[in-house]
């Protein structure tokens, strides 16, 4: 054996030894056997999971959003593709390389290109360097890929509002959801990034034009490079919204108003249907609808006119003289006055030891109602106010609407003030001096409306006391079934008031107009009545209107309705401090008035150029 | 007829159940290697390809190393060892730096790892130092071959490749195992070592870079963070076991054909083998290793002298040695520390290396059959 050649000595020890490395041996192989079981045989089907996880990624395709019309189906928003340029730092080699030839190859500004890459972020994250790029630039950065590690280019989806800043309050915009939104159940079905209305009808009517995201499993490798898409779960596109503005008359409003501050609201009365909203200064939604910075944000957020008010529904302003409307109607329904009865005008009113001024120095005389409606003589309603006590008239405010929302399908809609006693009480914890009563007939003092209220006021009166909830959209066509939705108008009711209170109320509106305060309001097209008024900003005022600093200057009302015998649109104006009502706020309402009277003949139903639509017939406008 | 006898036997010592074990685990590497580098547009020479050429130049080794004298070698193994050290050296200042650690020397368009060759170097130098004189006493057995390794293994630790100094580490127990160390000898290296153990541990633990550290604290706590630290242990432990019991095939391997598993064809080719093959063929390639093991210590002990049977069991010890490392660290047993999978594993100074290796293991028989001569 060969043993027997060993010599005897430590050969012999280690041949003992390298038994004990036997089975050392196989008692370790067996632990590696028994671990690989467990982890193969008995863990197997977890890891298998897994391992099938770690291939497949969900990637959700976004829906197309609901496009929005106006009432003759005009495109108000849309979606475009719009190319956006990404870098992942991390496969960038040379920064300073990738710079100059993104300025070199799109004319991008070098500086702006170096802070986005710099900017505080994970280098493997893909970051936004520009956004809505042509179709050259984009295909130029893709010719140019393989020189161009770490540049990405990316198709998405973006809002797109045709008419730039027309019916922009109206509209909204769109924007990445924010974190405070994603934790309320209204969007449990969206992820971050979802870009939701966050504004307008973009966002009241969110959930019909959001649609439902698709799926996408796509295998990917260790680096997240797509390998190919197994399933495909489409996506839902939005639903449509057909609007009740008219495109053309939002335009003349909002051109109407122009440089100044205001808002202009026309509807038509015997539905409720918003024809126009306009409010100024505006905004483009097709800039806020892009990812802004900071600074950007800050900038709209802290401008003075605030342009992302919308004037026509939370701009909270002194009725002035139109407030005489209500009172009016107040005076002849609670018998205070008799048409007949008169009140003389001296200029002044005595209460206590305060004298009320009329804004016509030398007084109006006798004044019967009719009178002090044309004329706004202020004393014949401080004396009205003055017998009915500020809980009548609030009583009649609220019937026509004033002091509560009008639930028109926007955001943040603000109700104004129609006080009371009671509001005083429970607002300010005072009790109400009757001195307060006095400014309150008149449209100053606690009360506040908006534009909006307005319209609907004056278009009540104009339909004899019935109203409708003014609204802004008419139907919604489902995208997935074609059907289209009408939503049918909101009758409000019908006040309980006399027809003839309201037959002497409209003489009288359409007098202001012919030989009243409003005589720039007189149209050779079509019959309009009206009230003007003038709402005080800063109390005490002197010397002409011209001397006054621009924004001390009085705010010009107009409300009106035409024709006067079948009304079909109500308006009411606001400009800010642009002084009378008479003067700088009627032209504006008759503008608005003629151009809708001259478009309506032309569009005798909302159907007739709609093209998307299936089945035209089935839609139809009961005006 | 005593010629015909030893020819006879020269040729059985040629044995060829050892040389189909070493061929079986090396066509499981160059499959493994093939698989998950399949689709990959690499440059040049595919992986498998370049794997081969090494497994010629290897098989060269070996037969050179198998038709040697390893007598004569070992009378170089201090000349060896000095050059070695030189070479290591070198590398951490000329060095190509690859994933944080400088291992390689470049040698026109080929670059090849000192370290690997460190380690047969050792194996050679220990058994010949302990086979020269009866070497008595603790400071003999022990501290004067400590001394020997120490160099080699610091260099090593330096560059970083930890996986090199732990094999390194790993053999020179083996041999003190082996030669036998008295309980009194043991006692004084277990009292010195709890001594000290603070100061290595600062040392060892100071010197460690970061994604070794990073490695060692994700194997303590192994779900933690898989995208950061972790990653490695956790892609590699659900390769492994999405395998299951017969795998997913040939390409078949998710997790390296989508390269989740990051080094599938270096150390961590195992968990590619495991999640293609499945349970079933990790049975086979653990039973081959086991067989050319058994085979190898056979030779050990049947060794006609001191020096064969040190050098035989310094080779066993540290093939031994990366097996059980490298599956236990693919499989979550161990923390990561990168030792290949010798005959698996991609790589050329390893390949060249261990079966340079082999061929000295098959020279130690052969010599002890030719003894007639």
């Amino acid at each position: 054996m060969a043993t027997a050649h060993y010599p005897e000595t430590e050969v012999g020890d280690l041949h003992r030894r390298l038994v004990i490395l036997r089975v050392g041996l196989l008692l370790v192989v067996a632990l590696l056997g028994l671990r690989l079981w467990h982890l193969q045989i008995h863990e197997g089907p977890y890891y298998r999971d897994l391992s099938e996880n770690n291939r497949t990624r969900q990637v959700l395709l976004e829906p197309a959003r609901g496009l929005i019309y106006d009432r003759h189906g005009v495109l108000l928003a849309n979606n475009v593709p719009s190319f956006s340029l990404y870098v992942t730092l991390e496969d960038v080699k040379d920064r300073e390389l990738l710079v100059k030839q993104l300025t070199d190859l799109l004319g991008l500004d070098a500086a702006l290109v170096r802070k986005k890459m710099t900017a505080k972020g994970s280098k493997l994250l893909p970051r936004k360097i520009k956004d809505r790029m042509t179709l050259r630039d984009a295909t130029l950065v893709e010719s140019h890929r393989l020189d161009l590690p770490g540049v990405m280019i990316q198709v998405e989806s973006q809002r797109n509002y045709p008419g730039g800043m027309t019916a922009a309050h109206i509209l909204g915009y769109v924007g990445e959801i924010s974190g405070e939104q994603l934790e309320k159940p209204e969007f449990l079905d969206l992820h971050q990034g979802s870009v939701v209305g966050q504004y307008g009808v973009e966002k009241s009517y969110d959930r019909h034009m959001r649609g439902v995201a698709g799926q996408k499993n796509v295998e990917v490798d260790a680096l997240g490079h797509e390998k190919r898409a197994t399933v495909v779960d489409r996506p839902q596109a939005g639903n449509d919204l057909y609007l009740t503005i008219d495109a053309r008359l939002q335009k003349v409003a909002e051109d109407l108003l122009g440089e100044e501050h205001g808002a202009i609201v026309a509807l038509d009365p015997t539905s409720g249907d918003i024809l126009a909203m306009a409010s100024r200064p505006g905004f483009d939604p097709n800039v806020l609808s892009r990812e802004l910075t900071a600074k950007q944000w800050v900038e709209i957020v802290q401008d003075e006119g605030r342009p992302l008010n919308n004037r026509a529904s939370q701009g909270q302003y002194p009725p002035g003289s139109t407030f005489k409307i209500p009172m009016a109607i107040a005076a002849l329904e609670t018998k205070t006055m008799s048409p007949s009865s008169t009140v003389f005008c001296n200029g002044g009113y005595q209460f206590g030891k305060r004298l009320y001024h009329d804004w016509k120095a030398g007084g109006h005389g006798y004044v019967d109602l009719h009178n002090a409606l044309v004329h706004s003589c202020d004393v014949y309603f401080y004396t009205v106010g003055q017998r009915m006590g500020i809980d009548v008239m609030a009583e009649f405010g609220k019937d026509f609407g004033l002091g509560k929302a009008t639930g028109v399908e926007l955001p943040s809609e603000r109700s104004g003030i129609m006080p009371s006693t009671a509001w005083k009480q429970k607002a300010k914890n005072e009790q109400w001096l009757p001195g307060e009563t006095i400014s309150a007939a008149i449209g100053q003092g606690y009360v506040t409306v908006t534009p909006l209220q307005m319209a609907s006021l004056v278009g009540t009166v104009a339909n004899n006391g019935v109203s409708y909830r003014p609204r802004l959209v008419q139907a919604v066509m489902d995208r997935t079934t074609g059907n289209l939705m009408e939503i049918p108008a909101v009758p409000r009711g019908k006040l309980s008031v006399k027809p003839e209170t309201f037959r002497l109320i409209k003489d009288a509106l359409a007098d202001v107009v012919t030989k009243g305060t409003a005589t720039r309001a007189k149209s050779s097209v079509v019959t309009i009545a009206g009230k003007t008024g003038t709402a005080q900003v800063a109390a005490l005022r002197t010397g002409p209107e011209e001397s006054i600093p621009k924004k001390f200057r009085d705010h010009a009302w107009f409300v009106a309705f035409a024709p006067i015998d079948s009304p079909k649109i109500a308006v009411a104006v606001i400009g800010e401090h642009m002084g009378h009502g008479g003067a700088a706020a009627a032209p504006l309402a008759k503008e608005v008035i003629e151009t809708y009277m001259k478009l309506a003949p032309q569009v005798p139903t909302v159907t007739s150029d709609r093209p998307t639509m299936e089945g035209p017939g089935r839609f139809s406008n009961d005006s | 007829m005593i010629n015909r006898l030893t020819e006879h036997r020269e040729l059985d010592s040629f044995d060829i159940r050892y040389v189909a074990l070493i061929l079986a685990i090396l066509g499981i590497g160059v499959l493994s290697i093939y698989s998950v580098t399949y689709g990959q547009r690499g440059v040049g020479t595919p992986y498998y390809l370049k794997q081969l050429i090494w497994i010629g130049v290897g098989a060269a080794a070996f037969l050179i190393m198998w038709a040697s004298d390893y007598h004569h070698l070992a009378r170089f193994a201090y000349p060896a060892y000095a050059v070695i050290l030189v070479m290591l050296v070198v590398v951490l200042f000329e060095g190509r730096t690859s994933k944080g650690a400088q291992r390689w020397i470049a040698l026109g368009p080929l670059s090849f790892q000192p370290s690997e060759f460190a380690k047969l170097i050792l194996v050679l130098v220990l058994a010949h130092y302990y086979s020269k004189a009866p070497r008595v006493g603790w400071l003999q057995r022990v501290i004067v071959p400590g001394l020997l390794v120490l160099p080699g293994l610091l260099l090593i630790l330096k560059q970083p490749d930890l996986g090199s100094g732990l094999s390194f580490v790993a053999v020179y127990a083996a041999m003190l195992l082996m030669v036998g160390v008295r309980s009194q000898a043991l006692g004084v290296i277990l009292l010195f070592s709890i001594m000290l153990f603070p100061f290595a541990w600062e040392g060892v633990w100071g010197s460690l870079h970061d994604y070794q550290r990073q490695r060692i604290m994700a194997f303590v706590d192994q779900d933690y963070d898989p995208g950061g630290k972790g990653y490695h242990a956790l892609q590699s432990r659900i390769a492994i076991g999405s395998g299951e019991l017969l795998g997913k095939g040939l390409y078949g391997g998710t997790q390296s054909q989508l390269k989740f598993l990051p080094e599938g064809h270096t150390d961590f080719v195992f968990a590619v083998f495991a999640e293609e093959w499945g349970f079933m063929g990790v049975l086979v390639l653990l039973a081959l290793f086991v067989g050319l093991i058994w085979l190898s210590l056979e030779i050990a002990s049947k060794a006609k002298d001191q020096l064969g049977a040190l050098l035989a069991a310094g080779i066993v010890a540290m093939l031994c040695f990366c097996v059980v490392v490298n599956i236990g660290m693919t499989a979550g047993m161990f923390p990561i520390v990168g030792i290949p999978l010798p005959l698996v594993s991609y790589g050329g100074s390893a390949t060249i290396m261990i079966m340079a290796a082999l061929g000295l293991l098959l020279n130690v028989k052969r010599k002890r059959l030719s003894l007639f001569y």
